[in-house]
């Protein structure tokens, strides 16, 4: 496989994580060693296999449908960056 | 007292002989003098270490002491601890202060246990060197130059060089294991599900797992009797009977089938590691152990796999810190997309962005199939081999590391590599079992090696029986770094 | 060649539980700001979901209900992307295997009946809310809706227009409420509706669609539809071609907009939550759902018909809402031999005054068994259909009993027959001249003498007493 420049630019777009056109060719560098080492898969067979997303083969729990939690947020809002009036606030959101 | 075992020191605590506050206190001596060289300690917090011993002394006036009560241990800073420091070894969370316990810590505190800080670690657990720690590398008590390994690099460090009787650490692709490997001390990795990962910081959901890391097998049960147990706040956590994991310490090994996989001895493994590990697999020969060869024919593919699936289920895993409701944000930005672009460039270390980059690519729109889907097909083949080889014996073991520790910045600068280390013990996350590495040597340049035992689904108790049996024989897990003072 | 509007639509209905899917904080409407965000709402490190139950079984309650498959094996994945108010940058929901799939709705077109295919319904957990208030130049993040279980319930293409559409929602609405398994409260966000609109000449293969997203009420889905149509008909008749995009309504301009935002490259890179494991359910599960669940509107309306000999737009309007059938039912029960009457009553007075003070059903100001016993005042002759509507609004605006304030104010029907008598023969005495004329034919002149005895008796005569009087002693 080969990546471009605008599959890395794409990518951290996609990530959210800023990368300068300098670090887009760093980047493009190690992932293609990387993806050299992930391809070697592409050679076996898998046909017939089911994929595996959980070690186990549990079924999944549920729990009942009662109010456990209180309120807690002047502790959780004390390790914002910026709150006020009890709102989180980030730059303006333009819809 | 520097190799007490932690009944030992137990017997010390319920005699009377010393208090949990004059041995918590000694430790965090010792990690005031130690630490600043090797870097294994995140966050001390000694006013916090001792309230928690004098309360562990005072659980013992009352009669109500647990069998570790008052012994300390170092924490993983991975777990979430309330009121204390929690970061991750990351620049994201450098200033969280956790406002809730982790369900290991709840269980370690429960216990007795008293704290003596969180431990240093590769950032987000990513990393096999404990090099991508935005508070820095870690030191290998054995040698400076070398590398503690990684992810749990901290608590191995600090368990090594006798900072701490014992430590927490979380396994993703050979977290545990493999930094026990290269400091000389002894780890596990039990069951998927069988430790609670509420409030353990998330790399990889489906494959991290928190265990033990301390001097020897019989530790690591005593503290797995504490740390595991059912969570109902973790969806994948076990609900099984409680389980005695030191039950079967002391059973004789002879009737014991040991699997070799044929794999684990071959092209790659380093000429010194592979001598230790064959000596060992002579000592168990000697204990009563019967040995057969068996086979992981997609040993190599598991990399492949699980750079697939890791990176994946972290670069989603990842994506709440976004600097809006905890966490590093930065501190200039033009609208919302360049704060979250511009928090996580500077937020994140080289490496967890690479992971995530990666992850990204993965799941994304057409390369699904190819990457992600193919990764879980193949996890299913790698988990069916375990199964066969474990239709011809009890426990398969092998080395856990290639080599022995490598040198700091050796290979740092090469991702592809540092992957490539981790060769033997990525499968057994995979597939979801249990394993441990304990020391079984000395290879090149005096550096540990380590011997990694994988048991079967559930079978944690019979291989620390394996790792004890061979401790008692020898005395590998006895050895102390040159240069590590006594206490 | 006419232009036909297809229309599919995507409901989002918040289940009624009392906590969220994934979490343990209280999902009560109206909190103050964040208070009912736990960690695991604001996904703070380290921790983990787990299913509520309730949402669960309400899903399943709905799935049942539209004669949909119930998957016995149905997968969590992740919907990953960015927004504030989506703590963890991704969106717990279902994608490939969801917890319900098919079914269908029967909707009533002018007077015909026609069935609505579903797609699936499948569970997720709604996001927190992003308030645009001016904060010295930003935006102000709750949390508090942040994993409130939703059922987005998908339908096919297979509505044709605007009212079909809201004819389709309303019916769904109906049915979530029926099933008590959402409050239905629009203005809350309760039931929020996206419709897919495109729109082709007839018979001609489906056209590219827009999404409307933002239709918190059943006018301004209608609205949005109709607006939608005519700017895509406007663009293809003008030779142009319509782009597949999100467009939001603006009910202010009634007009829809591109939303420009949502038009970036999406890529949800969805895949299996490693977090919650593979959910199924068993037939014992799925069995005593099927077993609790509520007679639907559709079975009720047919039952009204045979049982109550309603007509069928009768039994419609009172199976509107399970409260409205519900009370209907429960004045029944007072009066049993009645139903036609009850029903005027319940449609008739009942509504107007429901709806004069925009109140809903469960806020009425006289319970159905007061209704019932005035009922069975007007049964038993106690008093005139008249006089009972009268009663009604006492009854109405003092929250008193019929025979209470028939009592009070004396209004209990005159049916002694020697007194209506007497009665008659003072007015035939005090007319002789209008009893001349009407025994000389002047038939007109009856209503005449009835009025005048009614005058006399304050109206509390018995009607038909009172003109078997009037006859008798009219007749020569």
């Amino acid at each position: 496989m080969s990546l471009s420049h605008t599959d890395v630019k794409r990518i951290a777009q996609l990530a959210r994580i800023a990368v300068s056109d300098a670090e887009v060719e760093g980047y493009l560098r190690q992932l293609e060693g990387i993806f050299g080492l992930i391809e070697e898969m592409q050679g076996v067979d898998t046909e017939g296999l089911s994929p595996m997303s959980h070690a186990l083969d549990e079924s999944l729990r549920m729990r009942e449908d009662t109010v456990t939690a209180h309120d807690q947020r002047d502790l959780f809002q004390a390790l914002a960056p910026q709150v006020e009036a009890g709102l989180y606030l980030v730059p303006k959101v333009i819809e | 007292m520097l190799n007490l075992s932690l009944k030992e020191l137990g017997a010390l605590l319920a005699a009377r002989k010393i208090s949990s506050a004059e041995l918590t206190r000694a430790f965090l001596d010792r990690i005031e003098a130690l630490n600043p060289a090797l870097n294994a300690f995140i966050t001390v917090d000694p006013e916090k270490s001792l309230e928690q011993a004098r309360h562990a002394d005072a659980r013992r006036a009352a009669g109500d002491a647990a069998p570790l009560t008052g012994i300390p241990i170092a924490h993983k800073d991975i777990f979430c601890a309330k009121g204390w420091r929690t970061t991750c070894g990351s620049k994201m969370l450098a200033n969280f202060v956790a406002p809730y316990d982790a369900h290991v810590i709840e269980r370690c505190t429960g216990a007795g246990l008293v704290s003596l800080g969180k431990t240093n670690m590769d950032e987000f657990a990513m990393g096999s060197s404990n090099e991508t720690s935005y508070f820095g590398p870690v030191k290998n008590p054995w040698d400076p130059a070398a590398v503690p390994g990684g992810s749990s690099g901290g608590s191995a460090a600090a368990v090594a060089a006798r900072l701490a009787p014992a430590a927490t650490g979380t396994d993703t692709g050979g977290s545990i294991r493999q930094p026990a490997a290269l400091c000389g001390i002894s780890g596990i990795k039990p069951t998927y599900g069988v430790v609670s990962r509420y409030g353990m910081i998330a790399f990889a959901s489906s494959l991290d797992q928190g265990g033990p890391m301390a001097k020897s097998a019989e530790d690591l049960a005593l503290l797995l009797n504490a740390m595991a147990g059912f969570d109902e706040r973790d969806s994948t956590s076990l609900r099984r009977p409680p389980e005695d994991y030191a039950r079967a310490l002391e059973a004789p090994l002879a009737g014991l089938t040991i699997g070799l996989p044929r794999e684990y001895f071959a092209e790659g493994l380093s000429e010194d590691v592979g001598r230790a590990v064959e000596e060992a697999v002579a000592q168990y020969r000697r204990l009563g152990a019967k040995t057969v060869e068996v086979s992981l024919p997609n040993t190599r593919l598991s990399i492949a796999a699980y750079y697939v699936l890791a990176p994946a289920e972290a670069s989603s895993n990842l994506s709440r810190y976004d600097g809006v409701r905890y966490g590093y944000r930065a501190p200039e930005y033009t609208d919302l997309a360049d704060m979250y672009g511009r928090t996580r460039a500077d937020g994140f270390g080289p490496e967890v962005k690479r992971r995530i980059m990666i992850g990204t690519y993965v799941l994304s729109h057409g390369y699904y199939d190819a990457y992600y889907l193919k990764a879980q097909k193949l996890r299913r083949l790698i988990a069916r081999d375990f199964a066969e080889a474990f239709a011809q014996c009890d426990l398969l073991i092998g080395p856990t590391s290639p080599t022995v520790a490598f040198n700091q910045g050796e290979k740092s600068s090469d991702p592809v590599q540092m992957y490539l280390s981790d060769i033997y013990t990525i499968a057994v996350n995979l597939a979801g079992l249990p394993g441990m590495s304990i020391p079984v040597g000395f290879g090149k340049e005096g550096r540990p090696v380590g011997l990694q035992i994988v048991g079967n689904y559930f079978s944690e108790a019979k291989m620390l029986n394996c790792a004890h049996q061979f401790q008692r024989a020898t005395d590998w897990h006895a050895r102390v770094p040159a240069g590590i003072p006594a206490i | 060649m006419q232009w036909e509007i297809v229309v599919g639509l995507e409901v989002h209905a918040q289940l009624s539980t009392q906590s969220k899917i994934f979490s343990g904080a209280a999902t009560a409407f109206g909190a103050a700001p964040n208070v009912q965000a736990c960690e695991v709402d604001i996904a703070l490190p380290g921790v983990l979901p787990v299913l509520n139950r309730g949402a669960v079984e309400r899903a399943v309650k709905f799935g049942l209900a539209v004669g949909a498959r119930i998957n016995h094996r149905s997968v969590f994945a992740r919907k990953n992307y960015f927004y504030p108010d989506l703590p963890k940058g991704y969106q717990i929901s279902q994608f490939e295997l969801p917890i319900v799939e098919g079914g269908e709705i029967v909707i009533d077109v002018e007077g015909s009946a026609r069935t609505i295919r579903l797609v699936r319904a499948h569970l997720e957990e709604d996001a927190g809310k992003s308030l645009h208030e001016d904060f010295h130049g930003m935006t102000g993040i709750d949390l508090n809706r942040a994993g409130t279980p939703l059922l987005e319930i998908v339908s096919e293409p297979d509505m044709r227009g605007p009212h079909e559409a809201v004819a389709y929602a309303k019916a769904l609405h109906a049915l979530v409420r029926y099933l008590e398994i959402c409050d239905g409260n629009m203005q809350e966000g309760s039931f929020r509706c996206d419709a897919n609109v495109s729109v082709r000449r007839a018979g001609a293969p489906l056209g590219t669609r827009c999404e409307i997203k933002n239709l918190n009420s059943f006018r301004f889905l209608e609205r949005a539809i109709e607006f939608e149509a005519r700017r895509q008909i406007g663009i293809l008749e003008d030779g142009g071609s319509i782009a597949q995009e999100t467009r939001l309504y603006d009910s202010v301009k009634d007009e829809t907009r591109s939303m420009r935002s949502k038009e970036e490259a999406h890529d949800y890179r969805y895949f299996p939550d490693p977090d919650l494991l593979p959910m199924t359910l068993d037939a014992s599960f799925v069995e005593a759902i099927r077993v609790g669940l509520p007679e639907l509107p559709q079975a009720k309306r047919a039952r009204f018909v045979a049982d109550y000999g309603l007509s069928a737009y009768d039994a419609g309007v009172l199976t509107a809402s399970r409260e409205l059938a519900d009370y209907f039912e429960a004045v029944v029960r007072g009066v049993p031999n009645e139903p036609k009457l009850c029903a005027n009553w319940v449609m008739g007075d009942l509504s107007a005054a429901l709806n004069k003070e925009d109140l809903d059903i469960a806020r009425a100001r006289i319970p159905a068994g007061a209704l019932a016993r005035l009922i069975g005042r007007i049964q038993d002759g106690t008093v005139s259909g008249k006089i009972a509507k009268e009663l009604f609004e006492a009854m109405w605006s003092t929250g008193k009993e019929p025979d209470v304030l028939i009592e009070e104010r004396g209004l209990k029907q005159i049916s002694d027959v020697a007194a209506l008598e007497a009665i008659v023969d003072e007015i035939l005495a005090a007319n002789p001249g209008q009893v001349e004329q009407y025994r000389a034919g002047k038939d007109k002149l009856f209503g005449f003498f009835v009025g005048q005895a009614m005058k006399a008796t304050k109206g509390q005569a018995n009607p038909a007493q009172l003109n078997e009087i009037v006859r008798r002693k009219l007749t020569p």
